[in-house]
Formats: structure tokens, sequence, C-alpha cells
């Protein structure tokens, strides 16, 4: 694999597992907008495990994902309390405090960032990519994708019908913030230094973009939404930097027109089964 | 203590600047229950647009710069200009085509993608570097021992000004009836004889023209403009707004004033790289304790996103 393909893939595995976290909540019918903050604590659980405490890269990756997870199962009681903008809003709020926390204390390297020296081969970031989509493909398919379906569509007859809305939201706010930690832990092990900076505003909103673009009714819309993102900016890359992220604004405004419930959905999936069951010869 | 009284004074200053952004953001998600994420790329091209006009004058580079009361006037109709392309191509075009999909995220995402356009173009034509435009406003005077800036003073007023306009626009005038009747239930306006579709553009003028305001106040005060001057300020009157409490004037009015404070406090105490962690901080411990703001109508911003 030549460097710069493989530094596309690296990039590609990391968005993806990112855009699954973020995706596990929207799909429930929360939006976070504080990917950022998750992705940044797994990304310093992981560098303090492995730089302080010695552990080895796979037990420093694991101790992010609980870390991670901790904090969105702790998050997600208050953040709950909230809904609609206030709720979009106050996981945004915690991104920043997050990132300023991280920039303010000098035993995680404040501004200068912190250099992870174990080093994480891109191989194991396509695995743990291939894993994670796995885990959401089958847990979209279970009885509890069926709920997260039912919530996201309708909460009030969702309870009515006897779910337990509060404890389905709990569980996808945890996973998908554990899964964000692992997006964090594997950048931080595969680039070996991580700053607070990286984990900005702008990357919470992009990865809320890659989410609600791709679709949020089936596994299928992160899959497609980050991927697309992640590598067409390359492609046009052979244009100017700036006309690059002007196309890219253009392309959301265009999607939001034709394809408002993300271009991937539920009716798509379906007839394209159709097509290729047809064309079986049945 | 001198020092804190003077940090307290800089911070209701900049608190002037951010209630009028925050008023901007809290009229659109008031009468539309829509966050539009432009408004920091609009207050931003009224800086840009000012400074480009007084720098090279009109058009760009033809011949020497214009006087600067033109320029602020260029820059806040480029705002104005650019938040009605918004509502064209975002909230109204979704509306026709999608009816009450509106009530999703939908204009929320690609209001994020007009801002990335926004920027970018701007970023294209002037580049990334921080422009200081050619006029400088500057005359202080004393109260004691603090310095009050006759500009930030200006700000602090006009701000005000504008905005209790704006409330009695929207309290005694058939206008203001109208847009608030759309905020309460736009389908039972439109049923009352409410020509929706003709009032939502004035929700976007309005709020364009604050942002306007907001930008001259910032080049008047500062001098300094970037392409990312909006990020900051709008993302404080994004704290604000929700401080206040979504929907309301006067809220938006106190939270911008008490983030200004805030600011300028944590700056004081702890030093400028907690200003984040404080004004945020304090942001999510308020809507935890109490989820609709300061001051918020429980109704507005909790439809389904």
């Amino acid at each position: 694999m030549g460097g710069y393909v493989e530094g596309i893939i690296a990039i590609l595995c990391i968005n993806l597992i990112f855009a699954y976290g973020v995706f596990l909540t929207a799909a429930s019918g929360q939006l976070n907008l504080g990917g950022g903050g998750f992705q940044a604590i797994g990304a310093y659980v992981a560098g303090v495990c492995s730089n302080s405490l010695g552990f080895p890269i796979f037990f420093s990756v694991i101790g992010a994902v609980l870390g991670a997870g901790l904090i969105g199962f702790l998050i997600s009681f208050p953040v709950l309390r909230t809904r609609g903008v206030y709720m979009v809003l106050a996981t945004f709020a915690f991104a920043l405090v997050v990132s300023g926390i991280i920039l303010n204390t000098d035993f995680l390297g404040g501004a200068t960032g912190m250099v992870v020296t174990a080093y994480t081969p891109v191989e194991v970031l396509i695995l743990a990519t291939l894993l994670t989509i796995l885990l959401v493909f089958w847990l979209m398919a279970s009885r509890i994708g069926l709920v997260m379906r039912a919530i996201h569509d309708d909460d009030v007859v969702s309870e009515i019908m006897g779910v337990n809305v509060r404890g389905i939201q709990v569980f996808a706010f945890t996973l998908g913030g554990a899964l964000a930690g692992l997006s964090g832990a594997l950048y931080a092990h595969h680039y070996s230094f991580i700053e607070a900076q990286y984990f900005s505003a702008l990357l919470s909103i992009f990865v809320l973009l890659f989410v609600l673009i791709g679709g949020t009714q089936t596994a299928w819309g992160p899959l497609f939404g980050a991927s697309f993102f992640t590598l067409v900016p390359e492609v046009l890359r052979l244009g100017d930097t700036e006309w690059r992220y002007v196309i890219f604004g253009i392309l959301i405004v265009l999607m939001m027109i034709f394809r408002p419930e993300g271009i991937i959905t539920r009716t798509l999936v379906h007839r394209v089964v159709m097509v290729f069951s047809r064309s079986g010869g049945h | 203590m001198t020092l804190l009284l003077q940090q307290i004074t800089t911070g209701f200053m900049l608190g002037s600047i951010y209630v009028t952004v925050a008023v901007a953001f809290t009229l659109t998600i008031g009468v539309l229950n829509f966050l539009n994420f432009t408004i920091p790329a609009i207050f931003m091209i009224t800086g840009m647009i000012a400074w480009a006009a007084a720098a090279y004058g009109f058009p760009f580079g033809v011949d020497g710069g214009i006087s600067w009361p033109l320029a602020l006037f260029m820059g806040v109709t480029a705002a104005v200009f650019a938040s009605l392309i918004v509502e064209r191509f975002t909230f109204r075009y979704l509306r026709i085509r999608h009816g009450d999909a509106t009530e999703h995220a939908i204009p929320l995402v690609s209001s994020l993608g007009f801002l990335i356009i926004f920027e970018n173009l701007i970023l294209i034509a002037f580049g990334s570097e921080a422009h200081s435009f050619p006029e400088k406003f500057k005359s202080d005077f004393y109260i004691g021992e603090i310095i009050i800036g006759l500009p930030q003073l200006a700000s602090l007023a006009i701000s005000l000004v504008v905005v209790a306009f704006l409330s009695w626009v929207l309290k005694t005038t058939s206008i203001g009836r109208a847009l608030r009747a759309i905020a309460e239930n736009p389908d039972t306006a439109s049923l009352l004889g409410i020509e929706v579709q003709r009032i939502v553009p004035l929700v976007f003028l309005f709020s364009g023209l604050l942002c306007g305001v907001a930008g001259v106040l910032f080049v008047v005060n500062y001098s300094d403009v970037s392409a990312f001057m909006g990020d900051e300020v709008g993302t404080k009157a994004i704290a604000a707004m929700v401080l206040g409490g979504l929907g309301s004037i006067w809220g938006a009015i106190a939270g911008g004033l008490i983030v200004g404070l805030l600011e300028a406090l944590s700056i004081h105490f702890f030093g400028a790289d907690t200003v984040n962690v404080t004004v945020w901080g304090t942001l999510l411990i308020v809507i935890i304790i109490k989820p609709s703001g300061l001051f918020g109508a429980s109704r507005i911003g909790k439809g389904k996103l």
C-alpha cells in the first residue's frame, strides 16, 4: 500500500467508526453535536493509559472505549432531560467544555498536545472498522434496532406501546460515546500525536453532517456518508483548497433539497434488494 | 479592584455584540423553529465587505477606497442580501417541497452547508489573514480610573436601541402580530389569513439586519476583521441565546451580557484559555437545571429535530 492511499484509508476508518458513534444516537432520534468531545475523551484516555500507565495498545484502546462509554452514560441523564434544539446545543456545549478542559490541563499537554508513542498500523484500524460496521448492522437488525427506529419516528407512541424510551436512549448514548471513543483511541495510536484543537466544534459539526446526509434510517447511511465525504474531498483536492469546501457546501444544500431523509433511505435499500433478488432468477 | 471593574466594563461592552447576534438567532428560532447556522457567516460578511469597500473601493479594486460610513452601509446591505439568499434556498424551498418535513433537521443541515459556502467564498476572495479597517474609531473617556471607549459605549446603546425597536415591532405592529401568530402555529396563522410565505422573508431580513449591525459594531470596536471573526462571536451568541432561553428577546439580551461578563471575568481570574470552559460549562449547568434557559418560553425549541 502506498503511503498516500494508506493515509486515506486510515482517516476513512476513523471517520467511519466516529460516524457510527454519532449515528447510534441519531437513529434513536437524538442529534448529538458533541461527537468531538467523545472522540477527544477516547484519544486522551488511550494516550494516558499508554504513556503514563504503560498499558499495551489493546488495553489502552479498551480503556478508552470504556472511559468514553462511561462518560456517555453519565452525560446522557442530564442531556436527555432537554429536548430539540436545547439538546443539540447541550451536546455541543459538552464537546466545547471537554476540549476546553483538555486545553487547560497541563498533565494532558495543554495547548501543546500529547505524543502517543505506541503505534497502531492501518490493518488494525481496518479490522476495528469492519467489526464496528458488523456490530451496528447486527444491532439495527435486532429488536433493539427496531425499537430505536420506533423512537426515532415517534417517541410518544413508542412510550405508549410499552417501549422503555429512556433506557434505549441512554443505551444509544453510551454505545455511541464508546464508539466515538474507539475512533479517538485509534486516532491517537495511529497518528501518535493528539491536540485539543483538533477536536473542535467544526469536527463535531462535520461528523453529524456525514450521518444526516448519509441517512439515519439504516446502518448503510453513515457508511455512505462518511465514505463519500472523506473520499470526495480527496478527489476534489485536484482543484483549489477553498473551492473544494465551497463545492462541499453546495453538495450539502443540494442533498437536503433532493434527499432530505439522507441519501440512503429504507425505501432505497428495499428497492435495491428487490432488484438484486429479481435478477437472481427468482 | 480597578482592574476588575475595568474587566467588568469591557465584558458588558463585549456582551453588546453578543446581544445583537443572539437576538438574530433567537428571532429565527422563536418564529420559525429554525436554528440558523449561517448567522455567524452573515455577521462575518458584513465586516469583510465593509473592510473591502473601505480599502479597495467599489467595484472592488477599480478605484481607491470609499468613505467609511458608506463602506459600513455596504457591509450591512451585503448581510441582508446573504440572509435573503439563505431564506430562498433553505427555508422557503424546503417548506414548499417537503411541507412539514422542515420541522426536522433539514433546514439546520442546509444552513450548515451555507455556512461552509459563505466562509470559503470569503476566504477565496480576501484570504485567511486578518485585515485592518482603514478608519480607526478611538476616543476614550474616564470614569474615575476606568477607561470607557466611546465606540464601545455607543455599541451598547445602539444594540439596546435596535433590540428595543425590534421588540416594539413584534409587540405593536401588524407585522409583529403576524410573526407572533406564525411562531404560535404556522398552520392556524395561515388559516386566519396571514400570508406566511410573504412574512417569513421578513424574519430573515430582520436577522440579516441584526447581524449587519453587530458586524458594524465589531468593526467600530476592534477594527480587525477576518474570515473567521464570525466563529467565535457566533458560538458565543448561541451560548447567550440558550442561556437566556430560546425565542425570548429579553432573554437574549440578558444572556449576551452574562456571556460577555463571564468571558471577561474568566480571563481576569483564570486566563484566556479558560473562557470556553467557563461559558459553556455555565451553559451546560443552566440547561441541565432549567432545560428552557433562564427566560425561555417552554414551548419553543423543543420540537422534534
